[in-house]
């Protein structure tokens, strides 16, 4: 560790202002403050000092990403052997997945890293830790059998567009990994429709399509056990299956405070609200299934769990944030239920309650200052 | 402005320079004034409709603001919308005979975007700003600069379009013939769905303000 911080301590001057390599300094800047406390002090405005900087919240989030990802290594190779017919330990179902997973993990890091470092060089800034966690919840909202130059075009159109132009980390907008998403949904519906997304060399149509899929085309006798779909031994994104470990890694967030539990309390509220709405209806059998089951289905506890909360494309204030959870809840099994061209709603539940989520707080914060105003009128009088 | 300058002015001076050129990058209708974004929106999924519809604007764009200068001192100032309205309209109606007569297909691609031309918040903005106070050769020139303002980043956004979203170019099949498809490469449906020509104008903008700074905005 010492001979490291000499090392950097040596090359340092040469990154400084008039060093040889003065164009380079935000990418050394990243890599030390990555590797080492920063030392800068504050300068101005106000002194609060916190461990949770914004690397340390990234660092948790993509902890809390983890065992997902793992599990979803591992049901990649599952699925795939299942399909075949064929049973394999836990290793070998274990590696395959790993072959098939990793290297969408390294295409989505090494594309998005690589625009935020040009983009930091080019406007002289720091390079921010922004694209830790979406680099890590592009791969896991993805079909295994994602094409590797898809998944590099659209974390390059989410970080360029979803972000940069917006003026970059904690700018945006909407949530760069849905961003990601939308945009492969819309350009290569084939790959990506929710309904299909994944196959491993299928056997049958059924092994294929995922629940959502049969649900909205009404085969409820094909739909897979509740247990199934609650520890995630369904086809389906790469990280969305498993709600258990889904529910894991919120615990992470809410333990450490860095996922807002207002947002995912309402947002499961909504959702199974919603579900019960459907349930009185009841026009078609996709609407008579129980409400709870919406909530372990396709990509819904992971969107809620780890997109929704994401504290840029949310909603600020604390009553907006229930405000938001719930309807993003609501529209989301809204869109599933009614929309069979959409079979998975919460991607475009969310990106359009981020796109809300600022008028949302702006009447929070006006009906708050009128019943204040109110206050002080009561008393004057 | 000019009217009562005595001096002969050469078909080309400085000034009317200015008039043809200035809309093409620093005054451009759609990247600028942020005018005609619908049609810009709905006419450029591909190349061939979109040259098309921007020969057309230009055309209705000049000739209208030719026309009400040349009649400007006689339109009574209360009813002067209905009178360049009717003159947009008889163009914009010429233009759509002629493009079904001679370019069936093309017309039908661009369906009512044609006559919608009428309703083009260019033109009618160019008649109200320029046509009315300016002489007939100026007036002219500011349409043919402004047709073509909006035409190119038309065209350049029907060229995008069509080739990542379609794989062709003026229909003839680019990425066929390179042979992408065999590597696996598919066409972007994004691209043939409007919110893309959005986007693409948006990158447009953004390219244009980064190399004018003059165009940026005070942050309030």
């Amino acid at each position: 560790m010492k001979a490291l911080r000499r090392y950097i301590d040596k090359i340092k001057p040469q990154f400084e202002k008039g060093g040889r390599f003065e164009k380079l300094q935000s990418t050394f800047d990243a890599f030390e403050t990555f590797l080492f406390v920063p030392n800068k002090t504050t300068t101005s405005g106000a002194h609060i000092r916190d461990a949770m900087d914004m690397k340390r919240t990234m660092s948790v989030v993509v902890i809390a990403l983890v065992p997902a990802l793992l599990f979803g290594m591992w049901n990649v190779g599952y699925q795939h052997f299942l399909s075949q017919g064929e049973a394999t330990g836990f290793w070998p179902t274990f590696l395959f997945g790993l072959v098939r997973v990793l290297p969408i993990v390294v295409v989505s890091y090494v594309t998005g890293l690589a625009i935020e470092f040009i983009f930091a060089q080019i406007r002289g800034h720091e390079v921010n830790e922004g694209f830790l966690v979406s680099g890590m919840l592009i791969p896991l909202v993805v079909s295994p059998e994602i094409p590797l130059w898809m998944v590099a075009l659209a974390t390059a159109f989410a970080v360029i567009i979803g972000k940069e132009v917006f003026g970059g980390t904690g700018m945006n907008i909407m949530n760069p990994a849905l961003v990601a998403r939308a945009f492969l949904f819309f350009a290569y519906p084939q790959d990506i429709s929710g309904d299909k997304v994944w196959i491993a060399d299928k056997a049958d149509a059924f092994s294929g399509a995922t629940p959502l899929a049969q649900a909205a085309a009404g085969n409820m006798d094909q739909m897979p056990s509740v247990l199934d779909m609650f520890l995630g031994l369904i086809p389906g994104s790469i990280g969305e299956t498993s709600t258990l470990l889904i529910l894991l890694g919120g615990a992470i967030l809410l333990v450490t405070g860095v996922g807002s539990w207002r947002i995912m309390l309402s947002g499961f509220a909504g959702g199974y609200l919603m579900g019960l709405i459907f349930n009185l209806w009841g026009a078609n059998t996709y609407m008579e299934i129980p409400a709870y089951q919406h909530l372990i289905m396709g990509g819904f506890a992971f969107g809620v769990v780890f997109m929704a909360t994401d504290p840029v494309s949310g909603a600020q204030t604390n009553r907006g944030k229930l405000i938001y959870g719930f309807l993003i809840g609501i529209t989301a099994i809204l869109i599933r239920v009614l929309n069979p061209a959409y079979p998975e709603g919460i991607m475009l539940a969310i990106l359009f309650m981020n796109i809300m989520a600022p008028l949302i707080d702006h009447y929070v914060v006006e009906s708050n200052i009128k019943r204040r105003l109110r206050r002080v009128k009561v008393k004057a009088a | 402005m000019s009217a009562d300058t005595p001096k002969k002015e050469a078909l080309f001076s400085a000034k009317n320079r200015r008039l043809l050129f200035n809309p093409l990058n620093k005054e451009n209708p759609i990247t600028v004034q942020v005018l005609g974004i619908c049609s810009a929106l709905a006419v450029t999924v591909k190349l061939e409709p979109a040259v098309v519809m921007a020969i057309s604007v230009t055309l209705v764009t000049a000739f209208s603001n030719l026309s009400i200068s040349l009649l400007r001192n006689t339109i009574p100032p209360r009813i002067r919308i209905i009178v360049q309205l009717v003159v947009i309209a008889m163009l914009v109606i010429l233009v759509d005979e002629v493009l079904k007569a001679f370019y069936y297909d093309v017309s039908k691609q661009l369906s009512v975007f044609v006559g919608l031309i009428i309703t083009n918040c260019i033109i009618m903005g160019r008649l109200e700003a320029f046509a009315m106070g300016n002489k007939p050769w100026p007036s002219f020139l500011d349409g043919i600069g402004n047709g073509v303002g909006y035409g190119w980043i038309l065209i350049v956004v029907g060229l995008f379009r069509e080739f990542f979203g379609s794989g062709t170019i003026w229909n003839f099949p680019v990425m066929e013939k390179l042979g992408v498809y065999n590597f696996g490469y598919k066409d972007n449906g994004l691209m043939i769905l409007p919110p893309m020509a959005l986007i693409l104008v948006g990158v447009i903008i953004w390219i244009q303000r980064a190399r004018n700074r003059e165009l940026i905005e005070e942050n309030k």
